[in-house]
């Protein structure tokens, strides 16, 4: 399978690799097998592996599937997403139904915004992952954000206010300047500016 | 051992109720008796304690299953290093857990707390009496005893959950809680310096170590929990803002905001209101995280099962907001700053700011987490506040929160000139603009990606800056070699600089968090000896040979694996192997549905991730998902980073870690100009 879902053959076979395939398909057709295929013979205990499984599809691999099912949730109450539990959860039975329920409709000509439309009208809103971005909903997304503005700019005003009372509250100089001049003051400030913070 | 166990609650239950009213009359009335006698019941609170944990462990260990906890949670043939964390895999033998280290952190506040903080003793007593009992009130009144018996005795337990058959979950509950329950000793200073009245920086003192030990714990906690969630779920990812997760998440930026805001209040005696609400935030944030996991109020994959519980850590929690709330309103006139803020440039101020960002981030997580049951409460709704809102919201407050990580040490005390600010900032600036055109050039696109990088760097210039000064400072002043400089410069001041090396954590967790950006994968059915190939963000092909399936059993489960060769641009890179576990118990029979352990490949610049769907008809021809995660490495490297930042931070001794407020003098880099005689 390539990146882009495309099955390969093994491609870099040595010549020990090679004969062994040879030898493995001569006796193959010597015995007499009760299957067809010697490399995808079964399992000892089959139930100790889960739940059968179904080969990828060209669908499933698709990434517009995907990322339309990274944005509805699973009813099984795992909290992910379909397409993270179907590959996840493999004790789902809601996800895989879900997923068939997504290529259907996608097969059926819909577009994603249709089927999640579809998804919305029959199970409500709970079935996005994000919910949609009007009314109440809004709330959820720019609160945090407005809250944590308004309180910087609170926090800012008030930090203003604290400063000009400290400066309006510090003690007047009345005795005479220091004795040094304003070259010497000047390097003293740059000293000063050199101390880490 | 059940009655003994029992008993043993009982008993802990009475003298957990003595130690509280003592502690507290003691206190108020100066009866030094009275105040003795709490100190010594919280001895016996953890001496009765103890024996209800053996006792439990004893039924375990012995598989006791006329113990209904035991029979729920272990089987004969469960793993010995599992059978140790049974006890804290449940409810009920998570509350004991619980109740039992806080005794322990009792006992241990009232021993080493100086002789100076003497008089808030009594109250850390009643306070910590007070809320163990509270732990034990619920395991004997609401259904949640550990040592309840069954009817009968069955053959064998139900055993352990697989996922938390994994030493992830051996060691991430011991530590989240070690993190949740050490924050009542702060809290209980807290009180004790509410009710004492003594609201000076002196009680901060005493409790700043422990906040540390609390925040590594969670620290810990977390990265634990994270890798478990990697290494065992099998979805690719560590962390998913499930509801209990966050839950842990709360307390952690809530103390770290602490952690920056004390220093304000050590150096220049300001923010007293602000920290000693952050520490009371902090404990009832841990006790929300616990009602959240136990009441089955929000769905979770981590959360206890539903049960009434929860609604004792409801009633216990608004009445503990509601003490609190009187306690620190009155004593509000009390808490007056000794000091003004002389300029908005200046790190008072810039830790501020980081305070806010903090808590705002806290507040974000919180709202997150409860506007599903917010929107169902007033429009009538249910709705998803998944991952993909979560990452929107608080990815910007989390990039901004760096940012200002970078800023903080930048800044003087008391007022920055600007051409101090100039000089402090040029090298880190550089740093970050350059990270930023490199990755632009090397055509990175994702803008979070792309300022988490360039955030990062700057904050790195940060800290370099600070470390190669510092050295060079003392290079000039003691001739010491550069290697010599930066231990003692870490040795001498262990606050700061250990605080620094957390900060070189943050920004590598920050840039592992990045990678995810950039995360690649595929599904494929495969024969043995056909392979499937993925090519990751890094620009290398991977490709992935189907090996063979074997079964066979082992401890208490029957296991099918999956084998692969990994090939990177057609070299061999090594082998990885994938499994379904089907646990069985004692007698051969199925205890859960088949589980999914992963494949991983660890690299420092991606991780090869292989999981197992399952087996085509029960052939050898297997489903596969395989994920490609870049810099996941770096998430771990720099847990680890942050936890010997937190140490250096935490470890006693050293001139700058003393227990004592630094005289005024000393605030800052403030220089009196002598006039002239």
């Amino acid at each position: 399978m390539t990146s882009d879902g495309r099955m390969v053959g093994r491609a870099d076979c040595t010549r020990r690799e090679f004969f062994g395939a040879i030898a493995g398909v001569a006796g193959f057709l010597s015995q007499t097998v009760q299957q067809s295929d010697s490399q995808t013979g079964q399992v000892y205990d089959p139930a100790r592996a889960g739940r059968s499984q179904t080969p990828i599809t060209a669908a499933d691999n698709d990434k517009s599937v995907q990322g339309l099912e990274k944005k509805l949730r699973c009813s099984c109450g795992c909290g992910l997403d379909v397409y993270t539990c179907r590959t996840t959860d493999f004790t789902c039975t809601y996800s895989p139904a879900l997923h068939k329920e997504v290529v259907g409709m996608l097969g059926n000509g819909k577009t994603p915004q249709e089927v999640i439309d579809a998804f919305v009208a029959q199970y409500g809103q709970v079935a996005l992952m994000s919910p949609p971005r009007r009314g109440f909903n809004l709330l959820g997304y720019i609160v945090p954000g407005i809250a944590v503005t308004v309180a910087a700019a609170v926090l800012f005003v008030v930090l203003l206010r604290w400063t000009r009372q400290a400066r309006a509250a510090a003690p007047v100089l009345t005795t005479a300047p220091p004795d040094a001049t304003p070259a010497e003051l000047e390097r003293l400030q740059r000293e000063l500016d050199k101390l880490p913070g | 051992m059940p009655l003994l166990g029992t008993l043993a609650l009982w008993l802990a239950f009475l003298v957990g109720l003595w130690g509280a009213i003592t502690g507290f009359v003691g206190g108020a009335q100066g009866r030094a008796d009275l105040q003795q006698s709490a100190r010594h019941a919280t001895l016996a609170l953890l001496a009765a304690l103890a024996i209800a944990v053996i006792s439990l462990e004893i039924a375990i260990f012995r598989h006791d299953f006329s113990v209904a906890y035991v029979a729920g949670r272990t089987s004969r043939n469960l793993p010995t290093f599992y059978l140790w964390s049974a006890l804290y895999s449940g409810q009920e033998g998570s509350l004991l857990f619980w109740a039992a280290v806080l005794s322990l952190f009792a006992v241990l506040a009232q021993v080493l707390t100086s002789r100076r903080h003497r008089a808030f003793l009594p109250y850390v007593a009643g306070v910590t009496s007070l809320v163990a009992t509270f732990f034990i009130g619920v395991m004997l009144f609401a259904p949640a005893n550990p040592f309840t018996r069954l009817p009968f005795t069955p053959l064998d337990g139900s055993g352990m959950n697989p996922q938390l058959q994994n030493p992830g979950m051996v060691f991430h509950p011991p530590m989240l809680y070690l993190g949740y329950i050490s924050i009542t000793i702060p809290f209980a200073f807290a009180i004790a310096a509410l009710l004492t009245k003594k609201l000076d920086t002196e009680w901060m003192v005493a409790v700043r170590k422990w906040t540390i030990v609390s925040w590594l714990f969670l620290s810990i906690g977390l990265l634990i929990g994270m890798w478990w969630a990697y290494v065992e779920l099998g979805w690719g990812g560590y962390w998913a803002w499930d509801p209990v997760e966050n839950a842990a998440l709360l307390p952690w930026l809530v103390m770290t905001a602490f952690l920056h805001s004390v220093m304000v209040q050590e150096k220049r005696g300001m923010l007293k209101k602000w920290n000693l609400a952050l520490i009371l935030g902090a404990w009832v944030l841990s006790i929300f995280g616990t009602f959240l996991t136990r009441s089955g109020v929000i769905a979770s994959v981590h959360s206890f099962t539903e049960s009434p519980v929860g609604y004792y850590f409801l009633a216990f929690l608004v009445a503990a907001v509601a003490a609190c709330t009187v306690l620190y309103v009155t004593r509000l006139p009390l808490l007056e700053a000794e000091a003004t803020l002389e300029s908005i440039l200046s790190r008072e101020a810039s830790f501020l700011f980081n305070n806010l960002l903090l808590i705002g981030l806290a507040f974000s997580v919180l709202w997150g987490t409860l506007f599903p049951i917010i929107s169902e409460a007033v429009k009538g709704v249910k709705i998803t506040y998944g991952v993909p809102t979560f990452n929107f919201v608080n990815i910007p407050l989390g990039l901004v929160l760096l940012l200002v990580t970078g800023i903080g040490p930048l800044i003087a005390w008391r007022r920055a000139s600007t051409a101090n600010l100039k000089r402090q900032f040029a090298l880190p600036v550089t740093a970050g603009v350059f990270a930023l055109l490199i990755f632009l050039v090397a055509g990175m696109r994702d803008v979070g990606a792309l300022l988490a990088f360039s955030f990062g760097a700057f904050v790195l210039g940060t800290v370099f800056q600070e470390f190669a000064r510092g050295a060079r400072a003392r290079h000039r002043q003691y001739g010491e070699p550069t290697w010599l400089a930066v231990f003692q410069l870490l040795s001498r001041n262990r606050r700061r600089y250990g605080g620094y090396i957390v900060h070189i954590g943050i920004v590598l967790l920050f840039m592992g968090f990045a990678g995810m950006a950039f995360k690649t994968e595929t599904e494929a059915t495969l024969r043995p000896g056909e392979t499937a190939e993925l090519r990751g963000r890094d620009g290398h092909l991977y490709s992935f040979t189907h090996l063979g399936i074997s079964q066979y059993n082992t401890l208490n489960r029957y296991v099918t694996a999956a084998l692969l060769e990994v090939k990177r641009d057609g070299k061999a890179i090594g082998r990885l192997r994938t499994e379904k576990r089907q646990h069985v118990d004692a007698l051969g029979n199925k205890t859960f549905e088949p589980s999914t352990e992963v494949g991983i490949m660890s690299g420092l610049r991606v991780d090869l991730y292989v999981v197992l769907a399952g087996l085509v008809n029960g052939t050898e021809q297997a489903v596969f998902r395989f994920t490609i995660n870049p810099l996941v490495w770096w998430v771990w490297f720099g847990g680890f980073v942050l936890v010997i930042g937190g140490l250096i931070v935490l470890w006693p001794g050293g001139p700058a870690t003393g227990g004592t407020t630094p005289p005024r003098s000393q605030a800052g880099y403030a220089v009196k100009l002598e006039p002239a005689q």
